[in-house]
């Protein structure tokens, strides 16, 4: 099963530190690739908080379309980051590619001005035209296209590919970043199935199976949205789920939570929003999940959660002291992660529960479904 | 020689034209006459013999012939009173002397249309061969990233909602300090039940005894009642009884409206004293063991109680017409009429219309689907029952229901309205005693419940019909069961207890099936509409066609 590591904190860090904790849960990932999203970018992006970031992997003809499309709608490059490879390091296990990069753009002139929700539907749209591009030939991977965000994915072990990166270096820090380490069960080894999955300030990474897949991923790719698309896995739904529920239907995130795991009808009488709650539950009844699974995420404003459903036997955990907090699948991934904590504080959530980190990782709220006052 | 008159029976029919042959012993046979007094259309009957016998007496070999004369049970070889292969005379056989067997080679319907009449009867489609659903497998087994739940221990929720849920960006919901909360006067929310999956189809009183009716409406109180189980069941045309719809009780029962209205005159004037709304209202527009006929009680079965249900004179035939005869064009009259039956009850109930599996299911679906009053569809499909319907309907109309629930589910699914307008299989569930295999593949085919008629009728009252036309005799009034008649002596045969007994039976061991479906698939918390990833079959075409996975 998939192991995961985010960790979110009020300065800026290393991916290091989460693929360090993945290495501890080896046991239960097969090396067979690393996932990494950096939200609140440090660094070398530091400086570029309000242009959007095209993180992907590339050939070298994959690049240069890639960029022929991009001058053809009107960004403007402004930086361009590169991991300084290892040479010396072993190389990726499918091989090394030509270009991992994760490039700043200037919006398009007529865009500069625009509302949030205009850029970002650009932004999407030239995401899934580039996906669209270069997906016949796998020449053009793109992860993900937005403001403060960085995606990089690859086969692998983590531990190898962090060194081969060099990830540690500095030029790559964050104050909130997920990192996954696959364990490949259902499907092929390819970068597009590779959590966690980030749509629009929403990401989310997922170990177990989805059960409800195919329900789930028709009842989103019938909203009319262009942005659920994909399905290599089975898990990119959780982050669309989250995408709908929140910023669509601009449900609170709680009700997260209410959506994916839905109390059954008696249980929804005892809340004082049942009337709402009985509502959404049957109007979103294909979006239950029905696990096992255990979902990590964050949403735009930096708040990071976990969650999971009735099934999941063995949950995940999250503990840390003020201003730095981590959500793993393991605990001693979390003892890797934050050393210093109190373990009697360690939170692992259960059937009804939800773990919300503040942003900055202010604080751990540990919310009920039941006990929602 | 014989004379000649005796070699002239051309006009007569052999019993070897006929569907079933008496077997009968006369070693074993007591001449009690039970299974003469027994038999529903007097196929048999006591007969006197000539027989020769040769006996010898003494010490030496002396045969003699005599003639004498014995009685035997013989089976008649008139068309109208064939055997109808029931059985009930070797169920009442004190000495296994009597049994009918099947005749393959039967020419049965080249004979069974006198007067020009052609063959009516009652029961379903004959065809003995798995339906396409009863071929269908569950495939995807949790085995590897996480292990199959335990079907006996873990909780599950095997409900499903009947009525239109709204998509969720009409909801009138709206976000007040990190809380959801329903904006009133913001709209209509159409109501909604949350009830058991498998429902009990609809089965009119008057179509079935008073002892049938009462015992799977006992059946269906408990199940809610004491066992948890919110089952419903549909009341068919023909009303329900008065007192029952103004108890408690009425919120289990769908009423049916049907082309005939009848009982509905009753009903509506029984609405002021309602103390509970009904579970739902079905509009029956067709039924699929019989497209294009309407619903036809004979007037042997329209006995003083169906009279005053119904509000009609005793003894006349009760024939609804093939269609609504208000009915003029599916977008406006089926549009008044749901929202008609709405209105009627204060839009708190879900109204929706059934009709008869057919190519042109997916109108009808996009119609309901723009129809913000339509609370599901319900497809009745060629392997449905009926109490009264010509053989020709039975056998050779209709359409099959997986095909036209997995096209109406994938339609709506294009449309993303999949959750929003429930569609309900029937027509064949449990056939070949499947009932919860039958019931979960067409969830995952795409529908939101079951119905089932015929099932619950062989498994809760011993009803002796199947593919063979075995017995099938519901139109006629003498049913050995006492399931489908008005007439005492014969319904008495029947314990309403015990019809409701094996009713819980029968919607227990399904729910433990249902679980032992679910769990390898882990699925819990919410039924697994649409997981069409679960089914395979062997059948390339059946893969193809309905697109599922091909496994052999």
């Amino acid at each position: 099963m998939c192991r995961l590591c985010a960790i979110t904190s009020s300065e800026y860090f290393s991916p290091m530190e989460n693929i360090l904790a993945l290495n501890t849960m080896k046991e239960g990932h097969d090396g067979s690739g690393l996932g990494l999203v950096l939200k609140d970018l440090g660094g070398e992006f530091g400086k570029f908080k309000g242009q959007p970031i095209l993180s992907g992997v590339a050939s070298s003809k994959g690049l240069r379309d890639l960029d022929n499309y991009m001058y053809a709608q009107g960004f403007e490059e402004i930086h361009m980051w590169q991991p300084n490879v290892d040479e010396s390091a072993p190389e990726p296990e499918t091989g090394r590619r030509d270009h991992y990069f994760a490039k700043v753009y200037e919006y398009p002139q007529l865009y500069r001005d625009r509302k949030q929700k205009e850029q970002e539907e650009l932004l999407l749209e030239a995401r899934l035209a580039l996906r669209e591009l270069g997906e016949e030939d796998e020449s053009i991977f793109v992860f993900s296209f937005y403001p403060d965000v960085v995606t990089l994915k690859e086969v692998g072990d983590p531990l190898e590919l962090g060194r081969f990166f060099r990830l540690g270096d500095g030029s790559l820090e964050a104050r909130i970043i997920l990192a996954q380490g696959r364990q490949n069960t259902n499907y092929d080894i390819y970068l597009y199935a590779c959590h966690p999955f980030f749509l629009q300030g929403y990401c989310t990474m997922t170990n177990g199976e989805n059960t409800a897949f195919v329900p789930i991923m028709e009842f989103l790719t019938s909203r009319g949205f262009p942005g659920y698309v994909g399905y290599n896995s089975d898990s990119e739904v959780f982050a669309h789920i989250l995408h709908y529920t929140h910023r669509q239907l601009g449900y609170p995130l709680t009700y997260y939570k209410d959506v994916i795991t839905p109390l059954s009808e008696r249980e929804i009488d005892t809340r004082a929003d049942g009337e709402a709650l009985r509502l959404m539950r049957r109007s979103l009844r294909p979006l239950c999940i029905d696990g096992p699974n255990c979902v990590i995420g964050f949403t735009p404003d930096g708040t990071a959660f976990m969650v999971q459903d009735a099934k999941k036997l063995r949950p995940g955990i999250v503990g840390g002291v003020p201003g730095k907090y981590a959500l793993v699948s393991e605990e001693c991934g979390l003892d890797e992660a934050v050393p210093e904590r109190d373990k009697t504080q360690d939170f692992s959530p259960m059937k009804y529960d939800m773990a919300i980190v503040a942003p900055g990782a202010r604080t751990l709220t540990r919310w009920n479904q039941l006990n929602t006052k | 020689m014989e004379p000649a008159t005796r070699l002239d029976q051309n006009h007569e029919l052999s019993l070897r034209e006929l569907p079933y042959i008496i077997r009968w012993r006369d070693d074993r046979c007591t001449r009690c006459g039970r299974c003469t007094a027994v038999c529903p259309v007097n196929a048999i009957e006591a007969a006197p013999h000539v027989h020769r016998r040769v006996f010898s007496e003494g010490s030496a070999p002396n045969p003699k012939a005599q003639r004498e004369i014995v009685h035997v049970v013989r089976q008649v070889t008139d068309i109208d009173r064939y055997c109808t292969g029931c059985g009930a005379c070797t169920l009442v056989c004190p000495n296994e002397a009597i049994e009918p067997e099947y005749n393959p080679r039967h020419k049965f319907l080249t004979y069974k249309n006198r007067g020009g009449v052609p063959f009516r009867r009652g029961g379903r489609r004959n065809d003995p061969n798995p339906s396409t659903v009863d071929q269908l497998k569950f495939t995807r087994i949790s085995m590897l990233t996480d292990p199959a739940l335990d079907a006996g221990r873990h909780e599950f929720r095997i409900r499903t909602l009947l009525g239109r849920n709204l998509p969720p960006e009409q909801l009138p919901l709206k976000a007040c300090r990190g809380k959801m909360v329903v904006s009133k006067g913001d709209g209509f929310i159409p109501p909604v039940r949350e009830i058991y999956p498998i429902r009990i189809g609809s089965m009119s009183i008057g179509a079935l005894s008073p002892h049938m009716w009462e015992g799977l409406a006992m059946g269906v109180a408990y199940l809610n009642e004491v066992e948890g189980m919110p089952v419903v069941m549909c009341t068919g045309e023909g009303g329900i009884p008065p007192r029952l719809l103004k108890s408690r009780f009425a919120r289990y029962f769908i009423l049916q409206i049907a082309s005939g209205y009848f009982g509905w005159d009753e009903i509506v004037h029984a609405i002021p004293e309602m103390t509970e709304d009904p579970a739902a209202i079905e509009i029956k527009y067709g039924q699929g063991a019989k497209p294009g006929d309407g619903g036809l009680l004979m007037a042997y079965k329209v006995l003083k109680l169906i009279a005053q249900i119904r509000g009609v004179p005793e003894f006349v035939d009760l024939a609804s017409p093939p269609t609504h005869q208000t009915k003029y064009s599916i977008e406006e009259a089926v549009a008044k009429m749901i929202q008609s039956m709405s209105m009627a009850w204060g839009f708190r109930v879900p109204v929706y219309p059934k009709i008869s599996g057919t190519k042109t299911a997916m109108a009808v679906l996009n119609n309901l689907a723009r129809n913000t009053y339509a609370g599901a569809l319900c497809i009745d499909g060629e392997d449905g029952g009926t109490g009264a319907a010509y053989n020709v309907s039975m056998d050779k109309m209709g359409h099959p229901i997986a095909s036209n629930i997995r096209d109406c589910y994938l339609n709506l699914v294009a449309q993303g309205k999949q959750n929003e307008l429930p569609l309900i299989a029937a027509g064949g569930m449990g056939k070949t005693g499947n009932l919860a295999a039958n019931a979960a593949a067409m969830i995952m085919l795409g529908a939101s419940a079951v119905d089932m008629g015929k099932h619950i009728m062989q498994a809760a009252a011993w009803c002796f019909g199947d593919e063979y036309n075995r017995c099938n005799l519901c139109n006629t009034g003498r049913c050995p069961r006492g399931i489908t008649t008005q007439d005492p002596r014969l319904y008495r045969r029947l314990d309403p207890d015990k019809v409701a007994e094996r009713v819980v039976e029968v919607f227990k061991a399904a729910d433990v099936e249902l679980r032992k479906i679910f769990a390898p698939l882990g699925r819990s918390t919410e039924l697994p509409i649409g997981m069409s990833d679960a089914l395979g079959v062997a059948d390339r075409e059946i893969a193809g066609r309905l697109q599922i996975s091909h496994v052999v």
